[in-house]
């Protein structure tokens, strides 16, 4: 890892901790109010701040998560500089699609 | 009466050798390098080891023992000998050379790759530098100055072991020390070399480097230093990774 990469990270760490805080935090809410799905889209359909908190939130994950796939690759697997660094971004990307994938089924209206 | 002894097993041959035990004397006050000493004297002249100074100044002794690197002529046996047994190896990360003497040629190269070489910046004609004593940067480079190069750290170092690019806690450590030196005027490609791949951020924090160091050193805080004096250049544009 050079100092970009360590930047990167970092950076999106930061901003995940809140995220990740308020994110449990929900899903606490959700299970001792007993929400039921219909409940929970009820509120997020339509509603740009959740749009907004979420996709956020899978950006940062598609950033942060492959710069450290990247390291564990070169220390622990057999694979070259170049193939680590694809198999990297192409998990990055792949959290990415899922991420606004499931974050647009959940607040588009 | 018999006399005690020690059940001693000591790494023979290079990379694919194995190890030979031999019966030691155990004596009431002994360090390891005695033991191997002995071993090289009474049982086997060809036994390869590595020492100089043996009072914990040259850094030459450093040793694998019972599975942990530690410098051997402070290391006493009745510390580090287990129900009588000891099991003494040359230094990890680092090729074998033969029996106990472990290559130091990449510890030494890392060195250089850190740029842990000072580069003045005045010549003799000018005054020397006043520097007090408690000035911040002074007391950075005084945490970190006392390394005796044994390389205990970079044989105790899990990154070094899965990554072979990696400069390693000694060099980092160095390099940190001449960061905080006023007087060194090498800090732009020092940095540069320690932000790149393989430098200070490929330290994953596990301290082994400062558990291991026989002088208490903290490189673990050296190099945390350097990761916030790089990013630092590297948001003002001063270095490119």
């Amino acid at each position: 890892m050079n100092v970009r990469l360590y930047l990167w990270q970092r950076l999106t760490a930061a901003l995940m901790l809140p995220l990740v805080l308020v994110h449990l935090a929900l899903i606490f809410y959700a299970m001792r109010k007993g929400l039921t799905a219909a409940d929970i889209l009820s509120r997020t359909r339509g509603s740009v701040a959740w749009a907004v908190f979420y996709g956020v939130f899978v950006v940062a994950a598609a950033v942060h998560a492959p710069i450290g796939l990247r390291t564990v690759l070169a220390e622990w697997s057999p694979l070259g500089p170049r193939t680590r660094d694809l198999a990297a971004i192409a998990f990055g990307l792949l959290l990415l699609v899922l991420g606004l994938r499931a974050v647009a089924a959940v607040v588009l209206p | 009466m018999t006399t005690a002894t020690l059940d001693v097993s000591v790494w023979r041959g290079g990379a694919q050798g194995r190890y030979e035990t031999y019966q030691v004397p155990l004596r009431e006050n002994q360090t390891v390098l005695d033991v191997v000493t002995w071993v090289q004297r009474n049982l086997d002249a060809t036994l390869s080891y590595r020492f100089a100074c043996r009072v914990g100044m040259c850094g030459s002794c450093a040793m694998t023992v019972n599975g942990r690197p530690r410098w051997t002529c402070r290391t006493h046996v009745a510390k580090v000998a287990k129900h009588g047994r000891l099991t003494i190896a040359p230094l990890e990360n680092l090729p074998v050379i033969k029996d106990l003497a472990a290559d130091m040629t990449p510890f030494f190269e890392k060195w250089q790759a850190a740029k842990g070489v000072f580069a003045p910046s005045k010549t003799r004609e000018q005054p020397v530098e006043q520097i007090t004593p408690d000035n911040a940067a002074r007391r950075a480079a005084d945490a970190g100055i006392e390394c005796i190069n044994c390389g205990v750290c970079y044989a105790a170092c899990d990154t070094v072991r899965w990554n072979s690019d990696y400069l390693g806690p000694a060099a980092l450590n160095r390099a940190w020390t001449l960061v905080n030196d006023v007087r060194d005027a090498g800090n732009a490609a020092r940095l540069t070399a320690v932000a790149a791949a393989g430098g200070c951020h490929a330290c994953h924090s596990h301290q082994s480097c400062q558990e291991h160091c026989p002088l208490a050193l903290n490189p673990t805080a050296s190099i945390a230093g350097l990761k916030r004096r790089t990013l630092q250049a590297y948001l003002r544009g001063e270095i490119k990774p």
